[in-house]
This record gives C-alpha cells, sequence and structure tokens, in this order.
C-alpha cells in the first residue's frame, strides 16, 4: 500500500518543537560573528520632500559606525528612468509612512534604535493622496513626471447590449480592503562579502529570484550572489523574492566592509512589509427572474500602494477568475491601477483571486436577494457543468477539471443546510436579538499561473543508501520535507527517516523558481516525483548488471527498498549496494518539470454566523469547506492549509483591515490596533473531502494553499449580510465590524 | 520597540520605595507587573529615567477578610483576584472581571494597583472599583491617606496620586446584594473594551466613555425611582464624552452603553434572585 | 546592572543593561534562541516563556524583573532524557503547528493553560490562548493538540495513582 493519500506526521516537527526554528535572527553563525546591526530611519510622513538629513547627534550616539542615506548609494547601477522607479533608500521625496530614508549601522540593535531617533531628516509635506478617489481626482500626484496616479489599465465597459434582455439588473461598488499578511515572522537579513561574493540569509520564498534580484539591483552577475534561505516564519506571497529594505543590507555590507544583521519590529513590519489586496470593485450583475444570470461585468481599481509593485499585476489575475464557476453568456472586466501615498501592494494569499471570487459571489448574492431565490439555488443554476470540461472562460483562463455541483451538494448537506435556514426561519419569526446567517460561496482559482516557469528538483542516492532531494521549492510551513520525502519513498522504497529535502540555498539549488501561487506539490513534487522515476530506471539497469538478470526480470520491492530477480527475494539487493555501483557520485537526476496548464481547483464554502442585532457583533458559529484541489497525498499537511486560510479568509471578512487617515498616517500601524484574528473568533471547522485528479500532472494534484482564503471570505461576509437581511439589510462592506453591521441595520430601518 | 535607557532600582520594603522616590523625584516611576508601564515604554511614549520595582514587597499581595470589606494589597496580580475564593464569594464583580483583564500570560504579570494607577478609561478594573464604591488607601512622604475611588480618577491617565506617593491597598465593601455584571464589549476578546459596564447592585459603571471610568449616575438615579432596568439604562450615555477611534463613533459608543447597561442590570436582577 | 536567573535548570548570570528585555536576554546573552520576537505591543505571545512556572510575556518583563527567578523555555521543556513533554508530543500528533515560529510560545502558554485548567473545554482553550497568535495553522489543530494533551497528561496522571 503506498504512503501517499495516508496522514503522515510531519518530519520537520521534533527540531522545531524543542530546539525552535532556526529563522534569520536566529542565526548564529562564525561568518556574522561580529555583525553590526541595521536599524532604518523610515518616513513618519506619507508624502513630502526631503530638504535635508543631518546624522551628526547620530553620529555621536553610542555604539554608531555609520549613517547612511541615499546620497551614499552611488555605486549602484543608475535608475532605469522610469518615473514610478521604487529606489532603495528614499533620495529627493518620500511617498509613504515607513518608508526608508536611512540607515544606522550600530554595534548593537538596542543602541541602533537609540540613534535611529536622532538622525534629524527635515520633511516639506506635500498634499497626501490616499484612496482610490484622491488617486484617480490627480490634484495631487506622486509621481509628477509620469502625468497621472494611474499607473495601469486595461478591459473596457461592457457593450451596451450586454444587459438587453435582463429582467433585472444590479449594480453596487464595495472594497476588496487592504489587510496586512502579518507572517509572525517579521522581515529580516544577515549579509556579508568575501572576495567580491555577497552571501545573503534572507527570510524569503524563493532565494533563486532573490538572487537574481539582488544582483540586478547591485550591478553584479548572479555568480557574485549567495542567498540562503533559514527557516522562514510565514510569507503568505509578502516574502517573494525580497525587497529594498533586504536590498539596502546587501548594499550596506559591502559598503561598511561588514557582515551585518536587520531585523524590522512588527511596528516597522505592518507599515514596511506590503501589504494584500486594495481593489474598489463596481458589479453589473443582470439575469432573468428564474435566477440564470445572462450578464456580469467587473470593474477594478486598484490601489497599489506608493510604489508600482506586483500590485501592478494582481487585477490581470482578478480578470483572469472574473467569471469564477459560472458559465455566463457575458462576462466583462475594466481595471485601473492606481498609486497612493501608502505601502505598496503585492501579493497575499490568494493574490487577485480572492478578490475575484468576493467580487462575483457577492454580485450573484445580491443578483439572488433582488429576485428573491436562495441563493444556493441560483449558484446551482448558473453552474458550469461537469460535462463542459476542459472549460474556457470569458477571461480566457482554460479550466482543467471541475464537479461545482457536486461540491456545492456535498457542502449543503455537511452544513446541514435546511436545518440552517428551518433555524434562521424560527429566529426571524420569534424576531430575536441574535440572529443566525448562512453564507454559501463558490469558487474556482487558478494555481500555478505561472506554469510555464516549472519547478526543479534534484535526486541524488548515495552509496549509504540515503537520498538527498534538492528542490527548487522553499516550504515556509507547508511541510515539503515530509510531502516530497513521501514521494521518494512511495517511488523508492527508501525508509522517510533516510531521506533529506534540501531547498533554499542557491549555490545547493542555482535553478528553482519558489513557493508561492500554490504551485509547490503540483509543481515542484512533480518534479520529484519524475526524478524519483528517473532515479529508479537508472538503478534498474545497474541492478540488471550486479544480479546478471535482464532488466525486465527485475522488480524493486517498495516496501522494504529492495531490487531482486521478480519472485526471488533472496536476491534482494539494497538501495545502498545499487547505488554504489553508481560511482562515487551515486545515483542522480535532476528534473525540470513544466507542465502544460495550470490548474483550477474549486470547492464550495458554507458560514453560519450569529448576529447580535443590538450590537452588531458577528460571531462565526461553524464553517464548512468542500476545497477540491485533486489528488491528496498528505490529507494532515492539506487541511492545515485549508485551515489556516479558511482563519485569514474569515479574518478579512470580519476583522482586518489596514487604514489610514487622510493625510496618509497609519491607523493600525501595531498589533494592538490591527484586528489579527485569534484562535477566540474562530470554531472549529468543518472539512469535506473531495479529490477530482488533473490530468496536467502525474501527481494528479492542483494547489491547496490559497483555497481557504478564496473560498471562505465571501461565504463569511455573505452569512452576516444573511442575519440580517430580514431586517432590510442587501450589503455591508468588509470587513463586517460590529460598527458596520450595526449601521447597516440603522441605515435599513430608516 | 525596546525603551530608552533607564536606571532600575528594587525597593526591598515601603519604606525604601518611598525613599527612593523621593530621591528621584518626577525622574521615576513605580514598576509593579509592568504591563501597563513597559508597553508605554517600549513604544518610547513614555520615558523615566528611573525605575522603582516594587516586586519585592510581597505584603503588598493579599486578599483579606476584613469587618465589612475585602482588603486586597496593591500588588496582588489579576490572577490571583481571578482565583480567589475569597472574592469568588464575597464579591464575584471583581474576581470575574479581573479574569477579563489582557490574556492568560498579562494576568500573571499586571496587579489590580498598577492598573488603578495607570489611570486608564478603556481598563476594565477602574470601572469595577468605581462600582464598588472602593477606597484606595496611599502611602507618601507626609503618611498614609485614603482616596474613595469616586475622587481617583481625574483625568486621561491621570490620578489623585502625586508622584511621591504609593498606593498600597484597596478597600473593597462587601456589597450587600447578590446582583453584579460586567458587560465587555469588544471586537475581539483580546481587545480592550470599545464600551464596558459594570454593574453591583444598582451601582453602574461605564469603561470607556469618558476621559476617566465614570458612574452612570443617570442610570442609577432612574432606577431608584423605580424604572426597570431596560428603561434606566436608556440614560447610560447621559454626561458621557465618548471618543471616535477605528472601532466606534460617539454615537455607536452612547448605543452599546445603553444596550450594555440594559443587558448588565438584567443580569445582576437575575443573579440577585 | 549584574542579572542571575536560573534557565531550563541552569544558572545563567550576566552583566547586562537595566532596559534589557527578558526575551533579549534569552536570546543574546543565554543563547537560547526558541523564544522568539513577533511585535511590540504585548499582543502576539511568541515570546511567552514560563516565569516560576506561570506563562509571561518575556517582551513585556525586563531581564531585571527575572534575577532570581526561574524561567522555562520551550529548549527546557522535554524531559532530562530528552522526551517529549505531553503538550510537544500532541503538537506533532495534531500537526499543531506549520512555521513554527508561534509554537515555542504557543506550547508554553499551552503548558501554563493546562497546569492551572487540567481539564478545559474547546472554548477555554480558545479563550486561554487568546494572546497567542498564530498566522499559518487557524488555531485548529492547536486546539485538537492542548485537549488531547490535557486527555494524555490525565491518564498519565492516573496511571501513576494507580
Amino acid at each position: 500500500m503506498s504512503i501517499l493519500g495516508t496522514r503522515v506526521v510531519r518530519t520537520e516537527d521534533p527540531r522545531l518543537l524543542t530546539a525552535g526554528g532556526t529563522y534569520t535572527d536566529d542565526l548564529r553563525l562564525p561568518e556574522l560573528a561580529g555583525a553590526l546591526r541595521l536599524t532604518f530611519v523610515r518616513s513618519p510622513v506619507a508624502h513630502a520632500v526631503i530638504s535635508g538629513i543631518d546624522a551628526k547627534e547620530a553620529l555621536d550616539s553610542p555604539g554608531v559606525v555609520a549613517v547612511l542615506t541615499a546620497a551614499d548609494a552611488d555605486d549602484l547601477p543608475s535608475p532605469d528612468g522610469r518615473p514610478t522607479t521604487e529606489p532603495l533608500l528614499a533620495a529627493d521625496r518620500v511617498r509613504y509612512v515607513g518608508e526608508p530614508v536611512a540607515i544606522v549601522l550600530t554595534e548593537d540593535g538596542y543602541q541602533g534604535e537609540d540613534a535611529a531617533e536622532l538622525v534629524s531628516v527635515d520633511y516639506e509635506p506635500l498634499p497626501a493622496v490616499v484612496g482610490v478617489d484622491a488617486a484617480l481626482a490627480g490634484t495631487s500626484l506622486l509621481f509628477p513626471e509620469a502625468g497621472s496616479n494611474v499607473v495601469r489599465s486595461g478591459g473596457g465597459p461592457a457593450p451596451d447590449a450586454a444587459f438587453d434582455g435582463c429582467d433585472v439588473v444590479v449594480e453596487r461598488t464595495f472594497p476588496n480592503q487592504r489587510v496586512a499578511p502579518v507572517p509572525l515572522e517579521v522581515r529580516a537579513a544577515a549579509a556579508t562579502w568575501a572576495d567580491g561574493r555577497l552571501t545573503l540569509w534572507a527570510s524569503t520564498q524563493n532565494a533563486q529570484q532573490a538572487r537574481d534580484q539582488v544582483a540586478g539591483a547591485l550591478g553584479l552577475d548572479a555568480s557574485s550572489v549567495r542567498v540562503i534561505t533559514p527557516d522562514v516564519g510565514g510569507g503568505f506571497g509578502a516574502k517573494i523574492a525580497t525587497d529594498r529594505d533586504t536590498i539596502v543590507v546587501a548594499w550596506a555590507a559591502r559598503r561598511l566592509g561588514r557582515p551585518l544583521r536587520w531585523v524590522e519590529t512588527r511596528n516597522e513590519n505592518l507599515l514596511g512589509m506590503v501589504h494584500g489586496r486594495a481593489q474598489r470593485h463596481t458589479i453589473r450583475i443582470g439575469g432573468s427572474r428564474d435566477g440564470r444570470i445572462l450578464a456580469y461585468h467587473l470593474d477594478i481599481v486598484q490601489d497599489c500602494g506608493a510604489y508600482p509593485r506586483f500590485g501592478l499585476f494582481l487585477p490581470t489575475l482578478t480578470q483572469l477568475m472574473a467569471s469564477g464557476v459560472y458559465d455566463l453568456p457575458y462576462c466583462g472586466s475594466s481595471f485601473q491601477v492606481v498609486v497612493t501615498n501608502t505601502t505598496p501592494i503585492s501579493a497575499y494569499r490568494g493574490a487577485g483571486r480572492p478578490e475575484a471570487t468576493a467580487a462575483i459571489e457577492r454580485a450573484v448574492d445580491l443578483f439572488a436577494a433582488e429576485i428573491g431565490l436562495d441563493p444556493a439555488e441560483v449558484r446551482r443554476r448558473n453552474l458550469v457543468p461537469p460535462d463542459a470540461f476542459p472549460y474556457t472562460t470569458p477571461g480566457g483562463a482554460v479550466y482543467d477539471t471541475g464537479e461545482y455541483a457536486v461540491a456545492l451538494d456535498k457542502v449543503l448537506a455537511a452544513a446541514g443546510y435546511p436545518e440552517l435556514r428551518a433555524e434562521q426561519a424560527r429566529r426571524r419569526e420569534r424576531a430575536e436579538v441574535v440572529q443566525l446567517g448562512v453564507g454559501v460561496s463558490c469558487y474556482v482559482e487558478i494555481t500555478a499561473g505561472d506554469y510555464s516557469g516549472g519547478e526543479t528538483s534534484r535526486l541524488v542516492v548515495d552509496g549509504t543508501g540515503a537520498a538527498t532531494v534538492y528542490t527548487g521549492s522553499s516550504p515556509h510551513g507547508q511541510g515539503h520535507a515530509t510531502a516530497y520525502a513521501m514521494l521518494v519513498t512511495s517511488e523508492l522504497g527508501i525508509p522517510m527517516d533516510q531521506i533529506t529535502v534540501r531547498h533554499g540555498d542557491t549555490d545547493e539549488v542555482p535553478r528553482g523558481v519558489g513557493t508561492y501561487g500554490s504551485r509547490s506539490l503540483q509543481l515542484g513534487g512533480s518534479a520529484v516525483h519524475q526524478a524519483a522515476v528517473e532515479v529508479r530506471e537508472q538503478a534498474r539497469g545497474l541492478a540488471a548488471g550486479l544480479l546478471e538478470a535482464s532488466e525486465t526480470d527485475l522488480e524493486l520491492d517498495v516496501s522494504r527498498g529492495t531490487w531482486q530477480v521478480r519472485g526471488d527475494p533472496d536476491t534482494a539487493l539494497s538501495w545502498a549496494a545499487v547505488a554504489g555501483q553508481a560511482g562515487p557520485a551515486g545515483l542522480a537526476a535532476d528534473v525540470e518539470f513544466k507542465p502544460a496548464s495550470p490548474t483550477f481547483p474549486f470547492g464550495a464554502h458554507v458560514a453560519v454566523v450569529e448576529v447580535d442585532t443590538e450590537t452588531g457583533k458577528a460571531t462565526l458559529l461553524r464553517h464548512v469547506t468542500v476545497d477540491d484541489a485533486g489528488r491528496v497525498l498528505n490529507p494532515v499537511l492539506a487541511e492545515g492549509q485549508r485551515h489556516g486560510g479558511i482563519a485569514q479568509g474569515v479574518a478579512q471578512a470580519l476583522l482586518e483591515e489596514v487604514r489610514y487617515d487622510p493625510d496618509g498616517n497609519p491607523l493600525t500601524g501595531t498589533l494592538a490596533d490591527y484586528a489579527a484574528i485569534t484562535a477566540t473568533e474562530l470554531p472549529s471547522f468543518e472539512l469535506v473531502s473531495m479529490e477530482t485528479p488533473t490530468t496536467v500532472n502525474p501527481l494528479g494534484v492542483k494547489g491547496i494553499g490559497e483555497a481557504g482564503t478564496i473560498g471562505a471570505t465571501p461565504a463569511a461576509l455573505s452569512a452576516v449580510v444573511d442575519a440580517v437581511a430580514h431586517l432590510g439589510v442587501r450589503h455591508i462592506d468588509m470587513p463586517a465590524t460590529p460598527l458596520r453591521v450595526w449601521t447597516a441595520i440603522r441605515e435599513a430601518r430608516w | 520597540m525596546i525603551p530608552a535607557p533607564f536606571t532600575y532600582y528594587r525597593a526591598a520594603s515601603v519604606e525604601e520605595a518611598l525613599a527612593l522616590v523621593a530621591e528621584h523625584g518626577d525622574e521615576a516611576k513605580w514598576l509593579a507587573g509592568g504591563h501597563s508601564l513597559l508597553p508605554l515604554m517600549k513604544l518610547r511614549l513614555a520615558q523615566p529615567e528611573v525605575l522603582i520595582d516594587l516586586a519585592p514587597l510581597r505584603e503588598l499581595s493579599y486578599i483579606r477578610d476584613a469587618p465589612g470589606h475585602v482588603a486586597i494589597g496593591a500588588l496582588t496580580r489579576h490572577h490571583d483576584l481571578e482565583h480567589s475564593a475569597l472574592l469568588a464569594q464575597a464579591v464575584p464583580l471583581l474576581a470575574h472581571a479581573a479574569g477579563q483583564v489582557g490574556d492568560q500570560q498579562i494576568r500573571h504579570r499586571g496587579t489590580l494597583g498598577g492598573s488603578l494607577a495607570h489611570g486608564d478609561p478603556a481598563s476594565d478594573l477602574p470601572a469595577v472599583i468605581l462600582a464598588l464604591d472602593a477606597t484606595l488607601v496611599v502611602r507618601g512622604p507626609s503618611g498614609e491617606r485614603e482616596i474613595a475611588a469616586a475622587e481617583f480618577f481625574q483625568g486621561l491617565f491621570e490620578t489623585a496620586l502625586d508622584p511621591d506617593e504609593l498606593l498600597t491597598e484597596i478597600r473593597v465593601p462587601k456589597p450587600a446584594g447578590a446582583g453584579w455584571s460586567f458587560q465587555k464589549f469588544t471586537k475581539r476578546a483580546i481587545d480592550w473594551a470599545i464600551v464596558g459596564v459594570a454593574v453591583q447592585g444598582t451601582s453602574v459603571a461605564l469603561v470607556n466613555m469618558a476621559s476617566t471610568p465614570v458612574r452612570a449616575s443617570a442610570v442609577e438615579r432612574a432606577l431608584a425611582s423605580g424604572a426597570p432596568p431596560r428603561d434606566a439604562a436608556a440614560h447610560a450615555a447621559d454626561g458621557t464624552s465618548p471618543v471616535e477611534d477605528i472601532n466606534a463613533t460617539p454615537d455607536y459608543r452612547e448605543h452599546l452603553a445603553r444596550i450594555l447597561a440594559g443587558r448588565a442590570l438584567e443580569e445582576a436582577a437575575t443573579r440577585a434572585g | 546592572m549584574n542579572v542571575t536567573m536560573t534557565v531550563n535548570g541552569a544558572e545563567v548570570a550576566a552583566e547586562t543593561e537595566d532596559r534589557t528585555l527578558l526575551v533579549h536576554f534569552l536570546r543574546e546573552t543565554a543563547g537560547l534562541t526558541a523564544t522568539n520576537v513577533g511585535c511590540d505591543t504585548t499582543s502576539c505571545g511568541a515570546c511567552t516563556v514560563l516565569l516560576d512556572g506561570e506563562s509571561v510575556k518575556s517582551c513585556t518583563v525586563l531581564a531585571a524583573q527575572a534575577d532570581g527567578h526561574d524561567v522555562v523555555t520551550a529548549e527546557g521543556l522535554a524531559g532530562p532524557a530528552g522526551q517529549l513533554h505531553p503538550v510537544q508530543l500532541a503538537f506533532r500528533r495534531e500537526h499543531g503547528l506549520q512555521c513554527g515560529f508561534c509554537t515555542p510560545g504557543m506550547v508554553l502558554a499551552s503548558v501554563s493553560l493546562l497546569r492551572e485548567n487540567p481539564k478545559p473545554t474547546e472554548e477555554e482553550v480558545r479563550m486561554g490562548l487568546e494572546g497567542n497568535l498564530c498566522r499559518c495553522t487557524g488555531y485548529h489543530n492547536i486546539v485538537r493538540a492542548v485537549l488531547a494533551a490535557a486527555d494524555d497528561m490525565a491518564a498519565e496522571s492516573a496511571e501513576v495513582t494507580r
């Protein structure tokens, strides 16, 4: 019986539970002995001209070795001349609170915090642009040379005729609000130079991309940079490659000629690490009174923050997935990306797809409310049917496999949907203070969207019979060491405790793409699988030689990890014996796995909330999900990913938002104010299994890491609106905080 | 994220504590559990040059039965209040409210005296002490004095304590009746109250409705003239000045005060039997 | 000032700034890096250690306040022969950790919770861990782990008394 598909506890855990992980700030390496500490001086204002920097008092502060600014960065390649290019240290302008302006290098971290306060920067404030309306109005420009705050746009309005023939058309504008990723480990880096070569330790999701990015920024060849990834305490998309702060650490280490270390504070992290989402949606949905949706248009205004990073491209993913699980005669979209004096926006768990799902699920609910039909039933009447796959959407996505109605039916059954509606009816009838709300969402999402980059795996089996996997994947909690070892043991029979998985060191794994976009198991795992198959076939040839038999007479007994002549266990050869035959390097295979297309996991969620109609407070009672990501190789890991995604998804619906005042000052700049979700706001989740394999890769797997966020947010929001729908509420903006819910109830009653 | 430099002293006795504070004047702050002060110092919102650690003063940590009142040492931790059998029986409002402060870790360090002396209207225990009509006992260079709770909280982070005085004991009258309630409204359980209401009998005090904890005197007057709980509670916001912040508008706070006061009075009535 | 404390059963004595936070004393001076810093506002609990057997957030305790006291970090939780504490074992069995950054603090907070309440309900576990943030697990398996550990520890003491 294969280990694949069974519950296997993680090999990572004994170390993490006892000694603890070694995260970047935990490193105590000889190469970093005597390292200076780097502390950033960051802008306290959202938009200003820098008219002077005076470091005199800071330089006199204890332990200060140097204070550096953009003026010292004369050893970097010239900027590319685009007006919106982001500098490493701000030179003449700052454009968001938290933007790095200078660095202080000290003997220890406490001194750094003291000295950073003493660097005196003169700011001449400029009018701050906060919110997409201010950006679009354009009275204050972040980049005057660019002439506009709109940095990208695309798509177009719906053709006039698209909504003809609709009995009912609903239009609404609502936010998909800015949130903060909040990995428990903040950003950190350490850098040292030797013989013109940089070694950079960074908390990243992909060392290879980080290496290329740092090399480019410093004007170096990639071979001059080695990036090493220690344990990473969460990424969620916000630690893809690296960013200006980490590049500054590398640059300053070269400048100073000494090793440097940096770890930000959480308050810095909440302003200096990228934020997620920040789209404004205008939906238009139309259809017939029997529940058939005929037309849907989504307009997106993406706030990408002060500098265009990946936020520039998020709307493209949103457009791609705009039609969701529905078969729509017309689906169109349009977008604009604007800059504002806020933290830059980048990928955050789902990256453009939660936005698409939240928009269409809200639209479907609004449509259902308008025609007075059950929202689950309206969904059922519009799903892409199972015989339509592969299915090409109006946005150009080709969905591989899907059973959307089955997912919906399963989740409704598991939730006990009719009983929930009956309980809701009873409470409404009795006009109880605490009402029940049920929210349903159906979703499909794209994983391994950058499939053409593929993923690498090198597999070595040495003369002791031990196996080492070198993967381009880069875990930050996902359990790759366990999952990839399972793939090797399943194929080769080498025991799990003799399999090591190495990642994240560009000297060991020079080529790789990394972990984001829910790509690792389907791409990285398929590469590992393929490498295992190749090693197996190499071994077969060698074993045949050793046993003086023909290859076709040989078999690999996976349960014992031995090669033998078929039916003759006395001939059993160990992996050590066979690999020993291959020479000192053992058996090795180098694979780059590139599928022909991405994959499209799908599912359905049901959220059940109680809303106290006197206070507006919503409490999540139950969250039931079907998340079909194809074949499940380790249910333990898959469930963990679903749980984490659900929590973040619910958090966006009910609690979390990054807020700025009109001058661009952050209002949620500490973890006391930013309402990161805790254990008390969540119930235990109810997960239903469903596996519809894909044919896109040999494992049959799709991506699971982001599904929870994508499905959970619209279901949870919908449940809150549903709880008070009988009071006349049709919509509540996210997050549905007590204040927002209470306000919605009040406004509906008047 | 780390405090500005300061000098740390440890007081071995109340006398030594008072001598130290007399020596260092307004450069010095008391350090009890440190969970009101140290967070401010870590953000550099407070930068005292001297900290006087009161932790060795074990003699100021106690919960004692006395005639007509419970005497609580100022250094008694929230955890100990929460788990005190005496308080559970004699002043359950205080035991329960102490269990709502912060989280488990914070309650292992934070003290009643520290919380009261900090004077944050958004904290739970100042309003509770106000509802209980407690008396605060203070030692200073000129000896000991007693301050009624109603006079103790004077403004935002301002109390009747002089900088050279040490809060030593809180005397909580044993309530006559069995009716009490504590309604703490938050977004997340870990948050400070958006609004809170403490009820002991017919005394009603409010958390986070003004720059100090306040008694809802209009509610109390309405109750005294025979109004039922919900009607009396309609006056909960009278005379308050709630702030606007990311969680609430003044309007919403006033509404919450009325709802929570009504619920608190109803729950107290149920407990009173 | 000179600070001396017992950490995981061994004495650690060092000269340190008066303002040194206990979490930094543990990480830098005592060389024990399992305890992590996750925030600036006493919000996240990643720095949780046991001080005289009770959970505290070591970012909000001065090393000076721990002078003369007893500290246990995650590294010190295992038994003398390296046997994992029932809470550690339960976290592994129930997949109560992913990236591991919140884990040392979460485990110690759980140990302290169970010491004070050996048979908690699910709600009591969630309330008991309100001061510990996790971004990876959604808390579902953490709660299962604590409840499982409670059962295991109850069974163990039942064994002992038999």
